[in-house]
């Protein structure tokens, strides 16, 4: 499987998504430049963190018109797998590959930790080697994090594929980090191709580097791929 | 305006305006005078550090470059080379905080990336008052603005430190530190090599933001009109720093550029003027070619504005659309203003006038350089003169109340609130997160790793500069050896009052000696840095601060060692010994309300030999977990290590009694929370107790086992004598908990 990272202006993850699919993952992997449409012969397209056009407006706000989100939805729309992570995350929801919107951090501020996430489905390209109920240790990094959508249209159009825990797996208020709504931290489309999450599974990928268990989303995605 | 409020107005004397008068052979005209009162400012010619700062030893086997340059360089061995310097955002910071504090962290950003390397890390040193009222507004917002520009740039601050002391209410520090990786072959230099090659200035456009921020802000105290300066602060823009960061190190790759320098303070004066300097040469630029954000804008406006996410570039002949090509490719703008000429001159045009013709070598190394006069401070008779062993000793009954008080003060509470507002993750190379002494990275594809923590207390130096400017390096070095890694080279930042003050002087020449032999000592250059005086507020100067920037080398990054407790069992040991030194500490100043008496005695032999043996330790295998023994004493640091220990390891019983001496007696505050410096908490498993006692014997160390590490309690006693037994989880409450709530208001 080849994946392509696309790089906006502001982008800041991309290096550190690269590096994991191409050191730790073994996979050949480039960049998509934000201004091309061309994402030929790439199965899996990474929106990674950062902020994108600075978001100063809003985060994803601007990159959702970027040349190359056109390509992205057609990618979608065929069953090519995508992960949005962080402001990727923020880019599928302006976009709307999923439903919904961020709202500021419930302390208005940017919070870089580890919190526990819960696996609420396997039944996504991104969890497919997860058992539903499965608990990760990952960082989040973001000041946009509290999700918010109506949920009927949630319900319609999406499924909840991640929600913060505790250490245990409750879904408690004093383990959400952010506000966000039932917990969630991240979406996966109807078919499961499209994946968003707010944690940073590409700086918890190496032992070093205090963590492994996000190494568990790309795996998924090339075992999904292989099956497919 | 007549001649004297001309030179005023651009913050210069009247010898310094006859200086000017006979570099040029004429009187200067008003571009002209503004381009010398910026760049003969304090906080750009180092007119009054100057003399001092060569005392430092700059030169080592692992220097690339030393001062002098954008930032300091050491080799990382093979082809791979480490850029890192420090820089003081003070004045800016206490006008307006979060742009204050943002420009800080993105102007040492560009100082790592015009070298060439891509920024790794950023460190951030910070002093406020008392966080209530108007500190408390301080602290959120340079929290705010640092994180804000880092966050968004995508570097991540890994470490820091802050105190909080009365002397700085009215002029809080910000210090940032960068560090940047780059190759050997591609190390660029500030220099505008090559006659006629062309200079392009590319970025942000310029605009009226910040114009006199070196000499009017950075160079003067403050007075009942600072808040009018806000004006002089820039505003800044990680986004588009970011594109710069981009778009520089994709032009490096082409081969292209010759030199690069940052616009930073004195913008395109000092740019040209300092890179034509370095490299002997002149340059010519046509203000008409540089890209305004606002029509009218006059050419002193242009010259001397600091608006930020600005380079110079000088490249290759006939390259310049090939690297503007680039530049627009990232939606920034690259326009070539001028060429590099041979006469030495920096001539600048306005449709078609030259409107300044001036010496590069004039503007930089000509400044004028002081010996100002010193004397010793009056009021070092009464901090000297107190006695602290006069005081009645702590009673063991007190010990936990005292324990907590100390727990929940501004200067040893846990800083994870600030932390927690900074990615400290991007980049993938954070090995010892921020918690730790200091913050390890690694570097990908290669087994080494690097540590960096940056340190100074203020209040030792205040009681005692020259010493507390030896225990400012000492203890830098100290943090970094404790992760494992060998302290290799640092970077400075000296904060200090108004030097035309006889007193200050003397506060700067006593730290600077006093940091110079530790570096002797310790074998540790000083590879650049940055001093900011006229830290000053109606009369009310800082303590004397000094802030180091150690940068220490791990040839396995598989040794990084951490603070916190591993595992129940493993024993505790301290090496080093302790003595009776309750001058200058936490303890003394919150329990007893007194800032004096001598800091702690440093001994840079002991010093070195413990660090050494911290070291081998490590480096055998032989260590869990190593933690500084500094602030707030052996009872701090053993906390400490609880706190941040990993799950199942949250307590520890250790017995005072067998703590080593270098008294006889012992008394019981020093015991728990004096400071004395050059001790360092251990834990080994069991089986490895002796192969550490034989270690520190031979390296001449004392060390002893203190206890072990426990689950869930604290327990200090003295033989049979409990002081202190509690629950860690009350305790650590308090510590975590305290400067989220002064920070927040909801103490």
């Amino acid at each position: 499987m080849r994946f392509g990272i696309v790089v906006f202006p502001g982008s800041n993850c991309e290096r550190d998504c690269y590096h994991v699919v191409d050191a730790v993952l073994d996979s050949p992997v480039r960049y998509l430049w934000h201004a091309d449409a061309d994402l030929s012969g790439v199965d899996c397209v990474i929106l990674p963190g950062g902020f994108s056009y600075g978001d100063y407006l809003r985060p994803g706000a601007i990159a959702r018109f970027a040349r190359i989100m056109r390509a992205v939805e057609e990618h979608a729309a065929r069953g090519g797998l995508v992960l949005g992570i962080c402001n990727g995350f923020q880019i599928l929801l302006e976009a709307g590959l999923l439903p919904g919107a961020m709202l500021r951090n419930r302390s208005l501020k940017f919070q870089c930790q580890d919190v526990f996430v819960r696996v609420e489905t396997a039944d996504t390209a991104f969890t497919s080697m997860c058992r539903p109920g499965q608990i990760l240790r990952l960082p989040i990094k973001h000041g946009d994090g509290n999700y918010h959508a109506d949920p009927r249209d949630l319900a319609a159009r999406a499924k909840v594929v991640f929600r913060y825990c505790d250490a245990d797996g409750r879904v408690v208020p004093e383990a959400n980090p952010n506000g966000s709504m039932d917990g969630i931290a991240g979406l996966a489309n109807l078919a499961g191709n499209v994946v968003g999450l707010m944690p940073h599974p590409e700086v918890c990928a190496e032992p070093e580097l205090g963590g492994t268990d996000g190494l568990v989303l790309l795996a998924s995605a090339l075992r999904y791929w292989e099956e497919r | 305006m007549s001649k004297q409020a001309a030179w005023e107005a651009v913050g210069l004397t009247e010898e310094e305006y006859e200086r000017c008068r006979r570099l040029l052979g004429r009187e200067p005209n008003h571009l002209e005078l503004g381009m010398f009162g910026l760049m003969w400012s304090e906080h750009c010619s180092y007119k009054t550090s100057k003399v001092h700062l060569r005392k430092l030893p700059t030169a080592g086997p692992r220097v690339l470059q030393g001062p002098g340059e954008n930032a300091g360089v050491i080799d990382l061995g093979e082809d791979l080379a480490l850029v890192f310097k420090i820089e003081s955002h003070n004045h800016p910071s206490a006008i307006e905080p979060f742009q204050g504090a943002a420009t800080g962290v993105g102007g040492i950003l560009r100082d790592v990336f015009a070298m060439g390397a891509y920024p790794i890390a950023i460190l951030d040193s910070l002093r406020f008052g008392e966080p209530d009222g108007r500190s408390r507004y301080l602290l959120g917002g340079v929290v705010a603005g640092i994180g804000w520009y880092g966050n968004c740039f995508g570097c991540p601050t890994v470490g820091g430190e802050v105190y909080f002391e009365p002397a700085y209410a009215g002029n809080p520090l910000v210090n940032a530190m960068c560090l940047g990786l780059v190759r050997h072959e591609e190390i660029i230099r500030g220099r505008a090599e090559g006659p006629g090659n062309p200079v392009l200035l590319v970025g942000a456009p310029t605009g009226r933001d910040g114009i006199h921020g070196a000499s009017l802000l950075a160079s003067r105290e403050f007075d009942e009109q600072a808040e009018e300066r806000r004006p002089s602060v820039q505003v800044g823009d990680p986004f588009r720093g970011k594109l710069l960061l981009e778009a520089c190190l994709e032009a490096r790759a082409t081969g292209l550029l010759v030199g690069v320098n940052d616009l930073g303070a004195a913008g395109l004066a000092s740019a040209c003027s300092e890179t034509a300097s370095r490299a002997g040469t002149g340059m010519e630029i046509d203000l008409d070619r540089v890209s305004r954000r606002e029509p009218g804008m006059s050419a002193y406006e242009v010259m001397l504005s600091e608006s930020q996410e600005r380079m110079l570039l000088v490249v290759k002949p006939g390259g310049e659309d090939v690297v503007a090509g680039i530049f627009a490719r990232w939606g920034l703008e690259a326009a070539v203003i001028g060429r590099v000429t041979s006469d030495g001159i920096i001539r600048v045009r306005e449709a078609g006038k030259v409107v300044a013709e001036v010496p590069a070598r004039a503007l930089t190394g000509e400044a004028p350089t002081y010996m100002r006069p010193e004397h010793e401070p009056a009021y070092l008779t009464a901090t000297r003169s107190f006695a602290p062993e006069r005081l009645p000793d702590l009673e063991p009954a007190e010990s936990g109340r005292i324990l907590r008080q100390l727990l929940a003060a501004g200067n040893l509470s846990s800083r994870e609130w600030i932390w927690r507002q900074y990615d400290h993750l991007v980049g993938a190379n954070t090995v010892l997160r921020p918690g730790s002494d200091a913050a390890v990275l690694r570097v990908k594809g290669r087994p080494l790793g690097i540590a960096v923590s940056v340190d100074g207390n203020g209040r030792y130096c205040y009681l005692d500069p020259r010493q507390g400017g030896a225990l400012a390096v000492a203890e830098a070095a100290r943090n970094v050896a404790v992760s494992g890694a060998r302290p290799v080279a640092l970077t400075n930042c000296l904060n200090f009052g108004n030097p035309e003050r006889p007193e200050i002087m003397w506060q700067f020449r006593e730290v600077v000696e006093g940091m110079a032999e530790a570096c002797q000592v310790l074998g540790t250059p000083v590879t650049g840095g940055n001093v900011s005086f006229y830290n000053e507020t109606l009369g009310e100067n800082i303590y004397p601060t000094p802030v180091v920037g150690m940068v220490g080398l791990l040839e396995d990054i598989a040794l990084a060692t951490a603070q916190g407790f591993r595992a129940a069992g493993d024993h505790i040991v301290l090496l080093g010994l302790t003595g009776n030194d309750l001058g200058g500490s936490e303890y003394l100043k919150l329990v007893h309300g007194v800032v004096g008496g001598l800091p702690p005695h440093l001994d840079l032999e002991e010093e070195r030999r413990v660090q050494e043996l911290c070291l081998e330790a490590i480096g055998a295998g032989l260590i869990r977990s190593a933690h500084d023994c500094s602030d707030g004493g052996l009872a701090v640091a053993l906390l400490e290590s609880a706190f941040t220990a990993a799950p199942g390891a949250h307590g520890f019983e250790v017995d005072l009694a067998c703590v080593p001496a270098r008294k006889a007696v012992l008394r019981r505050d020093c015991l728990l929370f004096g400071e004395t410096p050059s001790r360092i908490v251990l834990t080994v498993r069991p089986q490895h107790l002796e192969a550490l006692l034989k270690l520190a014997r031979r390296h001449r160390v004392a060390a002893s086992r203190l206890g072990e590490v426990r689950q869930a309690r604290v327990t200090m006693r003295h033989g049979d004598d409990f002081w202190v037994d509690e629950p860690t989880a009350e305790l650590e409450a308090v510590w975590r908990g305290a400067l989220a709530c002064t920070a927040e208001g909801t103490a």
